[in-house]
């Protein structure tokens, strides 16, 4: 076989090669969608508050919410729900309440991340609003009560009875947070 | 005939000036020559490996801490992963296939003889970075090969210097199974079809595709890990809209394919030497290249078998377990048609026979483990428990690494024109069989009996198997100097091998002198 | 075969040597008593899963080893030369594709069950830290540390190993016996795994993310696991104590504990509270919303 041959067989196969370096990329968007279809990593939804409105109670059935929370190391705060949990009925909206404190002399700034057990519950509890949309700035020694409104549709699967809601506090750059349009884009695509 | 070949072989090495020494090394891009490097580098690696595995299982021998601290601990159960698998596994069933695979199918050297050169020559650089990351002031990398996240990111400078080295090991494979892909395709003999060709050539073609698939795979994944680490991206980081468990995901897409890159070629080694020594052509070739392209692909649709106990949706969980359930099918189809190659052959038992025939034996124990392990709510037990560290090692270490000592015992006259010593030979082969088992036999029962993975110091009631353990990993690697020992004596001289070597061997390969002159099938053999 | 059999002298030397070691010896073999009703199912899935195995095993080796035996060329033996049978070819590929099915139906049964962690009693949070385990009653919000708490001495073998060497804590975790504990699962820094083998169950805490699993608990008693995921140096030093007692007992228990937690977080001042679970004093009882 004539080096003509085997340099264009290199190239195809180099070619294959980029592509599948690429395709490594492209396994993180990938992964989003998967996560976004089957409720792995337990990302909730959103919702707008008009769209939650429409939908009406379904008041044969009773989901408890039970709430949790926890701060990342790194970030000097206490941060616990000041509900346990809830009983509501899937459409209904509900408001519930967390309570951060900062500990620190200085300002600091946090991000929170939700995650809802189990997998099926998931994409069914909606949030229409979340302190956890954007990244959020407590002064030295601050205490702030941050509200949750969200809604657990009416398509739960039947043989859910509880939910877990849990939240996680990450340390965010407070100068950085300052300017909070940027990490708040970047996180709300993912809430 | 072979005495007469041998001088037309000696005078046409003289035709060409070659340099002598370290530069002939250096520069080299004969096919031959860059096998035999790659084969003594995967040695070398073997033994490096097997002695980060010796201080492990010195530290394993009872409770309380004695030879390692914890971290020490495990670097040595992460780069004794990394080095057997990307150091001695994997390059040396590349130094195979440039041995093999131009004389198996009448090609005259690989197709791309000065990548082939490189893609040997990033190697030892690799490791040395690899190995390296041991001197630095926070030590190796201590995450497993694994690499998750986000433990990966906690760690010191030896981490990058990781990455950096899986990085070129990675550019060091894809090259060499370009290569391969491309002597395969365009240097065949006239009238080498596909559906003729050796099977070790078949598994090494697919095996390359697995290859040049998934390592740029790793690459990416460990790219990404990069940036986490220093450059401010959240790939992995749950503060920053990652997901720590997307590594995993990334990691397992590559993981799995590379399982059987790692034991493919060696069920092609182990197609030659069976039909061989049983002097009975191979029973359905075809079913056999149908069986590997089927596990090959399979290999792609099970990588979250894995990660089980990472938590998954039923449906997801459900189909993983019947994926990987699906590919006992093939691979039953191997060791079925194995035995049916034996199945009234006139066998004789030669050392090379002998690995080939436990390679079959102790495979399958890994294998049907294997399938053990696939069954969701069991897996939740054995998960990450030394279960699993028994299951690998009988894939791998019986599988792979003994497949290539079989092949080593097979093919060495043939390459260096001498026999080996058959006595030791059969020595070295029932040592490492029983030692081997010694080793890890006992390591099922202390998975199930609840003995994590990866700790350096264990409760009371896993001592006795654990010394046992011990025991036998010290003699398995005390029998490995006698290989050491063996390959020498034969490279140094012995008994002269004739051009056929075995009785029963078919093949191109067979037809050339033994050793072989430095260019072969400069015209293409005619075939049959 | 005189080879083989010196081969295994120094084995079977060593195995003599370890026979003889001290009566502590626990040569198990097996998963261990299950004492829950998904390991009682597991154990007998892991059972007849290794009997399959085994069977389908020495049926192939069987076949092999008495080919390796009849067929020598030794014994006089001339190869035969087929080398294709399709008849069998499809059928060695259509049997063990049944028994796969037949392993897969009770493995996909148990899965399912093991999946259903709805209709619990009680549930607990679980988060996992470099190195050690926190636990919340998540009804009462009580939470605490447990840690490994076997002494350092112990480890350096500079004191003789007591009975639960690594595998004994400062505050165990009870749990109430015959109810159906819901387990939510969470991690602080990196991956850790919670698993007690004699409870069949065993999942990963991932930082950031809950994820869960249940058991119930059938016999009171001391019941010990591990961390099951490297998470750094100190993996193999933050194990797991569940200590089962009667529901009686557990609410009596538990209502001491948090009592007492809830008086001392009064008095603690807040900067050293270092753990939100702790301030449970400000916590709302049990609200009902919506509808």
């Amino acid at each position: 076989m004539s080096a003509r041959a085997n340099k264009a067989l290199t190239a195809k196969l180099a070619v294959v090669v980029v592509a599948m370096f690429g395709f490594g990329y492209l396994l993180v968007p990938l992964y989003d969608l998967f996560c976004e279809i089957t409720g792995v990593g337990g990302r909730t939804g959103t919702v707008t508050e008009s769209t939650a409105a429409l939908a009406k109670a379904d008041v044969s059935r009773d989901v408890t919410v039970e709430f949790t929370a926890a701060t990342a190391p790194g970030l000097p705060w206490e941060f616990h729900p000041l509900q346990r949990k809830v009983t509501v009925h899937p459409g209904a909206v509900t408001e519930v309440f967390y309570l951060a404190r900062s500990k620190s002399r200085r300002a600091t700034a946090g991000q929170a991340v939700p995650s809802v057990a189990p997998f099926d519950a998931s994409r069914h509890f909606k949030k229409i609003e979340c302190f956890c949309f954007t990244s959020q700035q407590l002064a030295p020694f601050e205490e702030r009560r941050m509200a949750v409104r969200f809604v657990v549709d009416r398509e739960l699967p039947p043989a859910v009875h509880t939910v877990t809601l849990s939240y996680m506090f990450y340390n965010v750059d407070a100068a950085a947070a300052a300017d909070s349009t940027a990490t708040a884009a970047a996180t709300g695509e993912k809430t | 005939m072979a005495s007469i070949d041998t001088t037309v072989s000696h005078d046409n090495h003289g035709d060409h000036a070659q340099p002598y020494g370290i530069m002939r090394w250096l520069t080299t891009t004969n096919h031959k020559d860059i096998g035999t490097m790659y084969l003594v580098f995967a040695l070398l690696m073997l033994l490096v490996g097997g002695l980060m595995a010796l201080l492990i299982r010195a530290e394993l021998f009872e409770p309380g801490l004695q030879v390692l601290d914890p971290a020490r601990f495990n670097q040595m159960t992460t780069l004794h992963a990394l080095v057997m698998i990307f150091g001695a596994v994997m390059p040396g069933f590349v130094g195979f296939a440039n041995w093999q695979v131009p004389l198996m199918i009448g090609a005259p050297d690989m197709a791309l003889p000065r990548l082939n050169n490189f893609s040997f020559w990033i190697l030892p650089f690799a490791f040395t970075l690899l190995l390296g990351s041991l001197l630095t002031a926070d030590g190796g990398p201590a995450s497993g090969w694994t690499l998750y996240a986000p433990l990966s990111v906690q760690g010191g400078m030896g981490v990058d210097m990781t990455i950096f080295a899986i990085h070129m090991m990675g550019v060091s494979s894809i090259l060499g199974a370009i290569n391969i892909i491309v002597t395969i395709f365009n240097l065949r003999a006239p009238g080498m079809t596909l559906m003729k060709m050796p099977l070790f050539v078949w598994t090494w073609l697919i095996t390359a595709f697995l290859l040049i698939a998934v390592m740029p795979v790793l690459a990416g994944a460990v790219t990404m890990l990069l940036t986490d680490r220093h450059f401010g991206t959240a790939f992995f980081d749950p503060g920053g809209g990652g997901d720590p468990v997307m590594f995993q995901h990334i990691f397992w897409f590559f993981g799995h394919p590379e399982v059987y890159i790692m034991i493919l070629p060696a069920f092609g080694i182990i197609s030659q030497i069976i039909p061989t020594f049983a002097r009975k052509p191979l029973f359905g070739y075809d079913s056999m290249v149908f069986a590997t392209a089927a596990i090959a692909f399979l290999s792609f649709a099970v990588w979250a078998h894995h990660m089980f106990t990472v938590g998954m949706p039923l449906a997801g969980e459900l189909y993983f377990m019947y994926a990987t359930m699906l590919i006992a099918v093939p691979t039953g189809v191997k060791i079925f048609n194995w035995v049916a190659t034996m199945w009234r052959g006139a066998m004789t038992f030669e050392t090379p026979m002998l690995f080939a025939v436990s390679v079959v034996f102790l495979f399958t124990i890994g294998g049907l483990s294997g399938l053990m392990l696939a069954i969701v709510p069991a897996d939740f037990q054995y998960h990450d428990t030394y279960f699993v560290v028994a299951h690998f090692h009988y894939v791998l270490f019986s599988g792979a690494v003994m497949a290539m000592m079989g092949g080593a015992y097979y093919w060495l006259p043939k390459w260096t024109g001498h026999r080996y010593n058959e006595t030791l030979g059969k020595w070295h082969f029932w040592l490492t069989a029983v030692f081997f088992n010694i080793t890890f036999f006992p390591q099922h029962f202390l998975g199930l009996a609840g003995m994590p993975r990866r700790i350096p110091d264990y409760a009371l009631q896993f001592t006795e198997f654990n010394m046992v353990s011990t025991i036998g990993a010290f003699g398995l690697g005390i029998a490995q100097l006698l290989f050491v020992y063996i390959v020498v004596r034969c490279i140094i001289g012995g008994e002269r091998a004739d051009a056929r070597v075995w009785e029963g061997a078919e093949g191109l390969e067979w037809t050339l002198p033994s050793p072989p002159p430095a260019h072969t099938f400069t015209t293409p053999p005619k075939i049959a | 075969m005189s080879r083989t059999a010196s081969a295994l002298t120094p084995a079977l030397a060593a195995a003599l040597v370890l026979a003889s070691a001290p009566a502590r010896a626990a040569w198990d073999l097996n998963l261990p008593p299950p004492v829950t009703p998904l390991a009682a199912q597991i154990l007998d899935l892991h059972n007849l899963i290794l009997w399959i195995c085994v069977v389908i095993f020495i049926g192939v080796f069987g076949v092999m080893f008495y080919s390796t035996y009849a067929h020598r060329k030794s014994r006089g033996y001339r190869a035969a030369q087929f080398s294709h049978n399709t008849r069998l070819e499809i059928l060695w590929s259509v049997i063990p594709a049944v028994i796969l099915v037949v392993m897969a139906v009770p493995s996909t049964v148990t899965l399912i069950e093991m999946e259903d962690t709805t209709r619990s009693d009680l549930s607990v949070k679980i988060t996992g830290y470099q190195w050690f385990w926190e636990y919340e009653y998540m009804d009462s919000g009580y939470s605490f540390y447990s840690r490994l708490s076997t002494p350092r001495e112990q480890i350096e073998n500079r004191a003789a190993k007591g009975e639960h060497y690594l595998l004994e804590v400062d505050n165990e975790l009870v749990l109430p016996v015959g109810k159906k504990v819901r387990f939510v699962l969470t991690a602080n820094d990196v991956i850790h795994a919670w698993w007690v083998p004699k409870l069949g169950i065993k999942k990963d805490a991932i930082p950031g993310y809950v994820s869960e699993m249940w058991a119930v608990i059938e016999k009171e008693g001391v019941y010990r696991g591990q961390c099951a995921e490297l998470c750094g140096k100190d993996h193999g030093f933050m194990p797991i104590v569940v200590r089962a007692v009667s529901a009686a007992e557990f609410e009596a228990w538990l209502g001491e504990r948090a009592a007492s937690a809830a008086g001392a977080a009064e008095t603690v001042t807040e900067t050293v509270t270092i753990h939100p679970g702790a301030a449970v004093s400000d916590v709302d009882s049990t609200v009902t919303v919506g509808g």
